[in-house]
C-alpha cells in the first residue's frame, strides 16, 4: 500500500477497542476506517461498496451510534469503541434481530446485510416498538439491491417482536 | 478511490485549532463530521495536505437558550442531537423540520451543523434555513472573533467569507416575533436524497392578520442559497389570500432564482417546482402563523 507515494507517511498510533479487544496499531492517517477494519484487522463483516456514505453498507457502532466507516478515518477512531457485525452475535449464538432477519428471510444476497444489523440493532434499542413507517425511515440509509427491502422490514418487525417477548436487552 | 496523504492533526482547544490553521493556511482542511468532505476526499476531489480535526474539542458541542427566546448552538453540535432536542423543536420548529430531511440517519449521527453550513452547498437544508431564519454566524481566528450574518456569509458555489485562519463556532439563532410561521418544503428523487429544489419560508402576520413580514428562501436553485427579496416585499402588508401567495410565488421562481439544469432536472422544471413549493410553503406558514395549524 502507498508504495507510490513520493515521500514516506507519517504514521499515527492507533489504539481503540473493536468488539471489546483492544488493538494498538500504527496507521496512515488516510486509512479509512472501512479499510482498517478490513484489511488490518480481517474483520471482513463490513462491507464497502459506495465509499461515498450513500449505499449503508460499511455501517458500524462508533461507540454506539450508527455510523458510515468509509466517512471516518481509522485515527478518528482513537480512544473510540467500535461494534462491527461480527460484534454483534456468534454463529451459534445469533443477536435476536440476526436471528429474526434469518427467520423472516431478511436476507438474500447478503451484501447489505451488515451494514442493515448495525442499523436495526441501534435503532431497535432506542425505539422496541417501531411502527413500520420508523422502520422503513431507520432503513432508508441503507441500499438493497436484492429485495425490495419488504422482507427486511418483516424482519424487523419480528426482531422488535421477539425481544419485546424475551424482555431482553439488545447487546452492543 | 481512497484519499490522497495528508498530515492529521486533532487539537483539543480551539486555541489549539487555530493556530494550526494559522500555520497551514490554505493548505489546511477542517475536518468536522466529515460527510462531505471525506467523500470528496475519497474521490479526490479535494486534496488537503493537512487535516484539522474539531472531533476532540469538546466545547464545541452544545445547544443554548439565546436571549429572547433564541438559540445558541456550537459548530460541533450533531445533526442527531438537533433534530432530538426539545428545546430546538419549541425554539425553532422550522430547524427541528428540516432536520429529519438532512442526509440519512446514519449521517445524522456523525454530521455536523458547523460542517453543513461552513461546506456552504447550495443544496443544503441548513444553509437555506439559517438565511430564513435571519441567523448569524460567530467566527473566531487568531485575530479575534467576529459575527457575520447569515445573509452575508455565503458567498458562491461551496464558498462563504470565512478566511483559511477563521473557524466557525457557534451559530444564534434569533426567536421569531409572535405571530410566525415557518415551512420546509422540497422534492428529491429519491427519500433524504439531495433536493432537486427547496424552499424555506417565514411569515409574520400583523394583529389584523396580514402579512407583516415574509421571508423566502430556496435551495438548489442557484449558486447559494438564493433569497426572494421581491416576492417577501410584494407580500408585505397583503392579506395573504390564495392570490396574494400565488403572486409571490411566481415574483420568486421567475425573477428571483437561478437553477441549472444537469442529470436530475431541467432549470425549467426545477423553477416550476420552485413555483408550487414556494406557493405551497407559504400557504403553510401563514396557517401556522395564523395557528391554524
Amino acid at each position: 500500500m502507498a508504495i507510490t507515494e513520493p515521500t514516506m507517511p507519517k504514521l499515527f498510533d492507533l489504539a481503540l477497542t473493536v468488539n471489546g479487544t483492544h488493538h494498538e496499531q500504527s496507521v496512515e492517517p488516510r486509512v479509512l476506517l472501512s479499510d482498517f477494519l478490513r484489511h488490518d484487522l480481517g474483520l471482513t463483516g463490513t462491507h464497502v461498496a459506495c465509499e461515498h456514505g450513500v449505499c449503508g453498507a460499511c455501517t458500524v457502532l462508533l461507540d454506539g451510534e450508527p455510523v458510515r466507516s468509509c466517512l471516518i478515518f481509522a485515527v478518528q477512531a482513537h480512544g473510540h469503541s467500535v461494534t462491527t457485525v461480527e460484534g454483534l452475535g456468534a454463529v451459534d449464538r445469533l443477536h435476536p434481530v440476526q436471528e429474526a432477519f434469518r427467520q423472516a428471510h431478511g436476507v438474500q444476497c447478503g451484501f447489505c446485510t451488515p451494514g442493515i444489523l448495525t442499523s436495526v440493532v441501534p435503532f431497535l434499542a432506542e425505539n422496541p416498538d417501531p411502527s413500520e413507517e420508523e422502520i422503513r425511515e431507520a432503513l432508508s440509509g441503507n441500499l438493497c439491491r436484492c429485495t425490495g427491502y419488504q422482507h427486511i422490514v418483516d424482519a424487523v418487525k419480528l426482531a422488535a417482536q421477539n425481544m419485546k417477548a424475551a424482555n431482553e436487552q439488545p447487546a452492543r | 478511490m481512497k484519499p490522497a496523504p495528508f498530515e492529521y492533526f486533532a487539537p483539543t482547544s480551539v486555541e489549539q485549532a487555530l493556530a494550526l490553521l494559522a500555520e497551514h493556511g490554505y493548505e489546511a482542511k477542517v475536518l468536522a463530521g466529515g460527510q462531505s468532505l471525506v467523500p470528496m476526499m475519497n474521490f479526490r476531489l479535494v486534496q488537503p495536505s493537512v487535516l484539522v480535526d474539531l472531533n476532540s474539542i469538546p466545547d464545541l458541542g452544545f445547544i443554548q437558550p439565546g436571549v429572547d427566546g433564541g438559540l445558541r448552538l456550537g459548530a460541533l453540535t450533531r445533526h442527531h442531537q438537533v433534530e432530538v432536542d426539545p428545546l430546538v423543536a419549541e425554539r425553532t420548529p422550522l430547524l427541528h423540520e428540516a432536520m429529519p430531511k438532512i442526509g440519512y440517519p446514519q449521517i445524522r449521527r456523525r454530521g455536523t451543523l458547523g460542517g453543513s453550513l461552513a461546506h456552504a452547498d447550495p443544496s443544503a437544508e441548513l444553509v437555506a434555513v439559517s438565511v430564513a431564519l435571519d441567523g448569524r454566524f460567530r467566527l473566531r481566528s487568531p485575530r479575534g472573533e467576529r459575527w457575520v450574518p447569515a445573509t452575508e456569509f455565503f458567498v458562491g458555489l461551496f464558498t462563504t467569507v470565512l478566511d483559511p485562519d477563521e473557524l466557525l463556532v457557534e451559530v444564534e439563532l434569533p426567536a421569531l416575533p409572535a405571530r410566525s410561521g415557518c415551512s420546509l418544503m422540497e422534492v428529491a428523487r429519491r427519500h433524504h436524497d439531495f433536493a432537486l429544489v427547496g424552499v424555506a419560508a417565514v411569515v409574520t402576520l400583523d394583529e389584523r392578520g396580514a402579512c407583516q413580514q415574509a421571508r423566502l428562501v430556496f435551495l438548489s436553485a442557484g449558486d447559494r442559497p438564493m433569497q426572494a427579496h421581491r416576492a417577501a416585499e410584494a407580500l408585505r402588508g397583503q392579506a395573504p389570500t390564495p392570490d396574494a401567495i400565488r403572486a409571490a410565488a411566481e415574483i420568486a421562481a421567475s425573477n428571483e432564482i437561478d437553477p441549472s439544469s444537469d442529470i436530475h432536472a431541467t432549470a425549467d422544471f426545477r423553477r416550476h417546482l420552485a413555483k408550487v413549493l414556494a406557493l405551497r410553503a407559504l400557504e403553510q406558514a401563514c396557517r401556522r402563523a395564523a395557528g391554524k395549524e
